[in-house]
């Protein structure tokens, strides 16, 4: 066995063990451990900034920074593919 | 790519209308159900890349100019921002839902618990999900189109 796959296995064996523990440490499906935050989204989302769906109440209300990061990194990944395409193209 | 055969291209054009409308319906409700902006604009710009495989980069790149592209791009992220910055100078805070309770547009607030969706709820999130929609179809098929149209030169070579 060459050096590198040595290397390889130790790395394979020590994420897997990794890996377990974790997945014996996670909490129960379904039982998730309770926090303040979900609830009060639960409770004023739809009374604060009027939508009926939470999910997109919390995208573009609650969090909007993170969209506009969001939206900042397609805008980055557009003009990247832009900028190296069109030396190809003419 | 020089397109696809008879079929496919007459099927193509059978199902792109109900891909498109599915995915508008997702952008235009993504405050009542599951969904929003992105992805409604994903499923836009899939049936779009549809149409780019079954008629060709070619085609595609003399119907639609990718400069044109750029600019709609551009359009939907500044409306975006500048939705931002309307609640800033409105309400109090940068992202302020400021139509929210106001009776201009989207101003209804609806009851707590499960209710009757009404389409004119939410504030600027509706606004929001339309900039970020024409943003999401734009960015996404137009980097799929330049990709294919930068492909298709060197297979001729």
């Amino acid at each position: 066995m060459s050096k590198r796959n040595l290397f390889a296995l130790i790395f394979f064996v020590i994420m897997a063990v990794f890996l377990f523990i974790s997945s014996l440490m996670m909490h129960p499906f379904g039982n998730p451990e309770e926090t303040n935050m979900d609830d009060e989204i639960i409770e004023n989302a739809q009374i604060e900034t009027g939508a009926n769906n939470g999910v997109t109440a919390v995208v573009f209300d609650y969090r909007g920074f993170d969209t506009l990061g969001e939206a900042t990194i397609l805008f980055t990944a557009v003009a990247g593919v832009m900028i190296i395409f069109r030396r190809m193209n003419k | 790519m020089n397109g696809m055969s008879r079929i496919v291209k007459t099927i193509t054009s059978i199902v792109f209308p109900f891909i498109m409308i599915f995915g508008l319906y997702i952008i235009a409700h993504g405050h009542l159900t599951p969904g929003g902006g992105f992805q409604g604009g994903a499923v836009v710009a899939s049936g779009c890349a549809m149409i780019l495989v079954a008629y060709g980069s070619v085609w595609t790149m003399g119907k639609i100019k990718e400069k044109n592209l750029s600019i709609l791009e551009s359009i939907g992220a500044i409306c975006f921002i500048i939705l931002a910055i309307l609640g800033l100078g409105f309400g109090t805070v940068f992202f302020k839902n400021f139509l929210v309770g106001s009776n201009i547009i989207f101003g209804i607030v609806p009851s707590f618990g499960s209710t009757i969706s009404n389409i004119n709820t939410a504030g600027v999130i509706p606004l929001m999900n339309f900039a970020v929609g024409l943003k999401v179809i734009v960015g996404l098929f137009g980097i799929v189109l330049i990709m294919a149209y930068a492909s298709r030169r060197r297979d001729n070579k």
